[in-house]
C-alpha cells in the first residue's frame, strides 16, 4: 500500500516538473516560431546592425535598441558593483554577525519594491535633477543606469556576501597569522577565493538590468536613435516590446516578437555564463 | 477552522460560476481605442442599467486592436480614434461617435501662447531645435511624442506632418497620461496629447492663433481634430445597433460631452468636408 503512494507521489512530482520545463519549451518555441521568419525576411544583417525602425513603413533595424539595452546595462553595472561590493565586503568582515543579520534581509527588501515604483520616484526627482544640473532632456541613459544600478543592489550584495562567507575561516586566520592587515587579507585572500561567486552575482545583477522593463519606460525617454552622450534619451529591447506591443499587428506585431527572440538570446547566453562560473567556483 | 475552509472554498467554486452564467447572456464586446475608452465604459455602465439583459464587455487594445477585433469577430463593436482608417476597415460599417482635438502643450512657465502648423512640423521633424526660434527663451526644446501604432501619433501625423518623419531624438511615451506628466515635469518640453486629458497644469497652445477650446473644435476652426470611429461588421446583431443608437443618440453624446469629449454631430459634416 505504501510502496503505490510512494510511486504516486514521485509519479506526480516528476509531472510537475516536466510541466515547469514544458512552460520554458513552451515559450521559447511560441518566441521563435512568431519572430524569427521577420528575421529572415529583413535578412539577419538589416535587422540587427540598422538602426532604422519605423515599423510602419516597414523598416525593421533594431540596432539602436540593442545599443541602449547594452548602455543601460553597462552604465548599472558601473554604479552597482562598486556600491555593491563595497557594501558586501562592509557586511561580510567588518560587521557583526548580529548586525549583518538584521541588514541583509533589510538589502534584499529592496528586491520586493515593485520597478514601477522605482521608474516613479526616478521621474520625479532623479531626472529634474538631472536635467536641471546636467542638461539635456533629463530622460536619459544615464537616468537609466542609476535606476537600474540600484535596482541589481541587493542582487549583487546578497549572492556576494554568500559568496564571502563561504570562504573558510582558515585561509583568513592564515593570512592574518602570516602579518597581513585585515585589508589585505581581504583583498588578497578572501576576495580572490570568492570571485567565481562575486562574478556569478555580477552576472545575475546583469540579467536582472536587461531584463528590466517597465522602469526603464519611464525613465529611458526612449527616442528611436543611437544616443550620443549619456545625457541623451534611448530605447531598449525590452521597452521595444512593450511600448509597442499594445498596438501592433501584422509584421510590427513579428517585429516585436523578433526583438524578443534577440533578447532571449542575450539573456540565455548570459545565464549559461553564469551558471558555468558557478559551477567553476564547486 | 477546516469548516470556515469549507465555506471559502464553496464560495470561490460558486463565484465563477454564478459569473459565468452571467455572461451568458447577451455579451456585446466593444474593443479599440485606449483615447475613448473611459468614455466607453461609462456609456456601458448607464446601457446596462437600463437594459439589464444585455451585458458590455469594454477592452481596450489601441485602435489597430480594436478593428482586427471586429474583422475577425472577437469583439463585436470597434472603437478607433484614426483620422485616416486602414484599408483592412472598407468592409466595416463607420459610425463618428465623437470627435478630440489633440492639443499641442506646453509647461504652464512656457510664454509661448501660439505656433503656427508649419512651426509645429518644423519642431517635430527637427528643424527647430530651441525654443528662441519660436520666440521663448534660449533652451534647447525637447520634443515628446508618442510610440508607433498608437492613434492619437496616427492622427496627428496625418494633420500635422504631410509627408515629414519625427526626429530622431523624440522622447517617446506610451500613453496621454504619461506624455502630460513628462510635460509637467520639464518646463522645455512639448507634447500632444488628447483634448479630454488636458488640464491646468499643463498649457495647451494655440495652434494658428485658434485655442482649442470646444467652440473652436465645433466650428472647425481648430485644425486638429479627429474623429472617433465606432466600426461594426455588415451584419451585425439587434443588440449592437441598440447600443450604437444609444451611444449615437441624444443621451449618449450628451455622456460623451459631459466627460470631456465633443460631440459628434458637427464632425460627420467636418470629415464630410474634408
Amino acid at each position: 500500500m505504501k510502496k503505490i503512494t510512494e510511486v504516486a507521489v514521485e509519479k506526480g512530482l516528476l509531472l510537475l516538473a516536466l510541466s515547469a520545463i514544458f512552460m520554458l519549451v513552451l515559450i521559447a518555441v511560441f518566441i521563435f516560431v512568431e519572430g524569427t521568419p521577420l528575421i529572415f525576411k529583413t535578412g539577419l544583417r538589416n535587422f540587427i546592425l540598422s538602426a532604422k525602425w519605423s515599423p510602419l513603413e516597414g523598416q525593421f533595424g533594431i540596432l539602436s535598441m540593442i545599443l541602449g539595452s547594452l548602455l543601460i546595462t553597462g552604465g548599472s553595472l558601473v554604479l552597482g558593483i562598486p556600491l555593491g561590493l563595497a557594501c558586501a565586503i562592509f557586511l561580510s568582515e567588518f560587521v557583526h554577525n548580529k548586525i549583518r543579520a538584521i541588514l541583509k534581509p533589510v538589502i534584499e527588501l529592496l528586491a520586493g519594491i515593485p520597478s514601477v515604483v522605482y521608474g516613479f520616484i526616478g521621474v520625479n526627482v532623479l531626472v529634474p535633477l538631472i536635467r536641471e544640473y546636467l542638461g539635456g532632456p533629463g530622460l536619459s541613459v544615464l537616468a537609466g543606469s542609476i535606476i537600474l544600478g540600484i535596482m541589481i543592489l541587493p542582487t549583487i550584495i546578497s549572492i556576494s556576501i554568500d559568496a564571502l562567507q563561504a570562504v573558510p575561516r582558515s585561509y583568513r586566520e592564515g593570512s592574518l597569522a602570516m602579518g597581513a592587515t585585515k585589508w589585505q587579507t581581504i583583498h588578497m585572500v578572501v576576495l580572490k577565493a570568492a570571485r567565481s561567486g562575486i562574478v556569478a552575482s555580477i552576472i545575475l545583477g546583469m540579467g536582472r538590468a536587461i531584463g528590466e522593463t517597465m522602469a526603464v519606460i519611464m525613465v529611458a525617454g526612449n527616442a528611436v536613435k543611437i544616443p550620443r552622450s549619456i545625457l541623451d534619451p534611448c530605447r531598449t529591447l525590452t521597452t521595444n516590446i512593450a511600448l509597442e506591443m499594445g498596438f501592433a499587428t501584422g509584421t510590427h506585431r513579428q517585429a516585436l516578437f523578433a526583438t524578443g527572440v534577440v533578447l532571449f538570446i542575450i539573456i540565455m547566453i548570459l545565464n549559461i555564463i553564469a551558471r558555468y562560473i558557478i559551477r567553476e567556483q564547486k | 477552522m477546516v469548516k470556515k475552509m469549507k465555506k471559502i472554498y464553496l464560495i470561490l467554486l460558486l463565484v465563477p460560476l454564478y459569473l459565468a452564467g452571467c455572461a451568458r447572456r447577451h455579451t456585446i464586446t466593444m474593443a479599440g481605442s485606449t483615447a475613448f475608452l473611459p468614455f466607453a465604459e461609462q456609456l456601458a455602465e448607464d446601457f446596462m442599467k437600463k437594459n439589464p439583459g444585455v451585458n458590455i464587455n469594454v477592452q481596450g487594445g489601441g485602435s489597430a486592436v480594436g478593428i482586427q477585433s471586429v474583422l475577425n469577430g472577437v469583439a463585436q463593436i470597434g472603437m478607433a480614434d484614426l483620422v485616416t482608417l486602414p484599408p483592412e476597415a472598407k468592409d466595416l460599417k463607420k459610425f463618428v461617435a465623437a470627435q478630440d482635438g489633440i492639443c499641442v502643450v506646453v509647461h504652464p512657465s512656457n510664454k509661448i501662447e501660439n505656433l503656427t502648423l508649419e512651426q509645429i512640423r518644423a519642431i517635430y521633424s527637427g528643424k527647430i531645435n530651441n525654443w528662441k526660434e519660436v520666440g521663448g527663451i534660449d533652451k534647447p526644446i525637447t520634443v515628446v511624442s508618442r510610440e508607433a501604432g498608437s492613434g492619437t501619433r496616427s492622427s496627428f501625423e496625418d494633420l500635422v506632418f504631410k509627408g515629414l518623419k519625427l526626429r530622431g531624438d523624440a522622447i517617446i511615451e506610451d500613453s496621454n497620461g504619461t506624455v502630460r506628466e513628462t510635460i509637467i515635469n520639464n518646463p522645455q518640453a512639448i507634447g500632444y496629447i488628447s483634448h479630454g486629458v488636458v488640464n491646468e497644469k499643463v498649457k495647451a497652445l494655440k495652434v494658428d492663433g485658434i485655442s482649442p477650446t470646444c467652440e473652436n473644435i465645433m466650428a472647425g476652426k481648430y485644425k486638429l481634430v479627429r474623429p472617433i470611429y465606432l466600426l461594426t461588421a455588415r451584419d451585425s446583431q439587434t443588440d449592437v445597433k441598440l447600443v450604437l443608437d444609444y451611444i449615437l443618440g441624444p443621451e449618449g453624446q450628451k455622456t460623451i460631452l459631459e466627460q470631456g469629449l465633443l460631440p459628434a454631430k458637427i464632425c460627420n459634416i467636418e470629415t464630410v468636408g474634408r
